[in-house]
């Protein structure tokens, strides 16, 4: 009884420092840019969401998905076409790049659940290298060149977003957004069954649950709101361009929300925040990025395996995974 | 019974459970040129307890594997309840009524006991796909996986983490995640393996009460067990059924008692 009461309040006090840390964020977050730059915030708003959602997979359904980047780059790719050539809304466009993302989701998640482990990663690559390609070779994206020149336009009609400060409010109330939704995700009925079978898969099958349809819908819940992510991006940049869409880039949200910690609500935010900040840093001075990337990350594997912040939580609360 | 009179009574049709609720006829799984499984024909009985007993390797599990379909038949026919499940998927087999339990304790260690139970509860209830609803939607289902818990006598243990439980402890929750599906035919692969005398008791009662209103099916080596609680008995040999029949029957068997045994004199272990 002792042992389960301790678990109990452990649970508790984890619970309680998750709250705390979120509305400390969420302050410093409404308070940021009038200290730092803040087309830097955005940036790094757009990549602690794109991470959330890819943990939404790897964290707690248990499926690392090596194609991220086509649902992120592809989905800016759409809204800045429906800017651009159709002189849609910014919501509209991002809408239509969130869906779109969606539907590309549905169909390389529908190929790759049908493998599991490492093979499941390699067709996500491969579907996602596919989508490189054809983004390089059609004639929408402008290949090398991108499509530039994306109007930011007036949110519903109303609300100007060429003002900085206003662009910063419009992007942080996305980032809210899509965060709450991988929290209610994570925390409903739905994510008490996607747990269920990263922990146990056969016992989940001889449960009566289809595991295939669960994944199917995780990976397109996940490959959404990385839209969602990358779709605010190409309105806060103004261009969509093919670096969204390489592989680099699926390796990068993988690396950030392994840094971070996997399975953790803040985790891919610290981790994005981290590996954004240091680009930027590191951009002016010449110091090769991808190398001190790499250091941070062999530090990570080597000392703090649960991740920066997988890592506090284990320390000071005992929380295991 | 052979299959046909099997088919004839189907369920919901009456009020009573058809006699055999699961049968199997030329059942043959090869690997690779290796024939695990061939010719099996088994016949399971509503409210009855049958056994499949034989040395390792005989194909005991692999014939659990093929019932629930999380293998494929080489050949074959299965029905459950009436229906060819021959070449249906695990999760619908499931669904339909046929639950298994594992050789290595199936749970999730992560959640705790009672969410163990109540993911379990959360299919039939219709609250597997709410990513919309908060995780208070369960609560509904707390009364009842309370009640479960009690069953197999876990009810003191319900907020700890199932993976910090005892090996016997994380056996008997594995069993009441299973009653939560009520199912019509209960498959438990080895459900005494590694337990200590007064639990293999408790479990015996549990399998026994269990059995009033199911079939079940369970491989055991344990062949105390098998001779106080099982009223049909299935013994396997490479692949094959070597015997068949109440526990006297397959006991008396020259060809059970050579290949079980090892040894022509080798008396059985209960006496």
């Amino acid at each position: 009884m002792s042992e389960a009461t301790l678990h109990q309040e452990r649970a508790a006090a984890s619970l309680r420092l998750e709250r705390a840390l979120i509305a400390l964020g969420i302050v410093a977050l409404i308070a940021a840019p009038f200290f730092i730059y803040p087309i830097f915030v955005m940036k790094m708003l757009c990549f602690a969401l794109f991470a959330c959602a890819f943990n939404l997979l790897l964290g707690y359904t248990g499926l690392l998905s090596f194609g991220h980047a086509a649902f992120f780059g592809g989905a800016a790719y759409f809204c800045a076409y429906a800017v651009k050539a159709w002189g849609w809304p910014p919501e509209a466009a991002i809408l239509l790049g969130t869906a779109g993302a969606a539907l590309m989701g549905l169909v390389m998640g529908f190929l790759a659940i049908r493998r599991q482990g490492i093979y499941f990663s390699m067709i996500t690559l491969a579907l996602a290298q596919m989508f490189y390609f054809f983004c390089v070779q059609a004639p929408f994206t402008e290949g090398e060149d991108g499509i530039q020149g994306v109007a930011r336009g007036t949110l519903f009609g109303i609300v100007d977003l060429n003002a900085p400060m206003t662009m910063y409010f419009f992007v942080l109330a996305v980032f809210l957004i899509g965060i709450f939704a991988v929290w209610r995700i994570v925390n409903s009925p739905f994510g008490m069954i996607l747990r269920s079978i990263r922990e146990n898969e056969n016992r989940a099958i001889s449960l009566g649950y289809s595991v295939g349809r669960y994944k199917l819908a995780a990976f397109v819940m996940s490959a959404a709101l990385a839209g969602f992510a990358g779709a605010t991006k190409a309105i806060v940049f103004q261009f969509a361009t093919l670096t969204d869409v390489t592989w680099q880039m699926s390796g990068e949200v993988i690396l950030m929300t392994l840094l971070g910690g996997i399975g953790t609500m803040v985790g891919p935010v610290a981790g994005a925040g981290l590996v954004v900040g240091l680009e930027n840093t590191l951009a002016t001075s010449g110091f090769p990025v991808t190398i001190a990337t790499g250091l941070i990350f062999m530090v990570c594997v080597l000392i703090f395996r649960r991740g920066i912040v997988g890592e506090v939580y284990a320390r000071w609360l005992g929380r295991k995974g | 019974m052979t299959l046909d009179t099997a088919t004839a009574v189907r369920p919901g049709s009456t009020d009573q459970m058809p006699r055999v609720v699961l049968a199997a006829r030329g059942l043959r799984r090869d690997f690779a040129g290796f024939v695990a499984v061939k010719d099996v024909d088994l016949d399971i009985h509503h409210a009855k307890i049958h056994a499949l007993i034989g040395p390792n390797g005989a194909g005991k599990t692999t014939i659990f594997n093929l019932l629930t379909k999380f293998l494929q038949p080489t050949s074959g026919r299965i029905e459950l309840l009436g229906t060819d499940i021959t070449r249906a998927p695990p999760a619908r087999v499931a669904r339909m009524g046929l639950v298994r339990s594992f050789q290595i304790s199936a749970i999730f260690p992560h959640l705790t006991v009672l969410d163990n139970v109540r993911v379990a509860l959360q299919r039939p209830s219709g609250l597997g796909y709410q990513f919309w609803r908060s995780l208070s939607a369960l609560d509904q289902l707390t009364p009842r996986a309370r009640e479960l818990l009690a069953i197999v006598g876990l009810d003191d243990a319900a907020h700890r983490l199932a993976g910090d439980l005892s090996y016997g402890r994380k056996r008997v929750l594995e069993i009441a995640t299973t009653l939560a599906l009520d199912p019509k035919v209960l498959l438990l692969d080895e459900p005494m393996a590694g337990m200590g005398h007064e639990d293999v008791g408790m479990i015996s009662g549990i399998i026994r009460s269990l059995a009033k209103d199911r079939a079940v099916l369970m491989v055991e080596h344990n062949l105390t067990v098998v001779a106080d609680l099982c009223d049909w008995i299935t013994v396997m040999q490479r692949g094959q059924v070597l015997a068949a029949g109440d526990y006297a029957t397959v006991s008396q068997d020259e060809r059970v008692r050579v290949a079980y045994m090892g040894t022509e004199h080798g008396g059985t272990e209960h006496e």
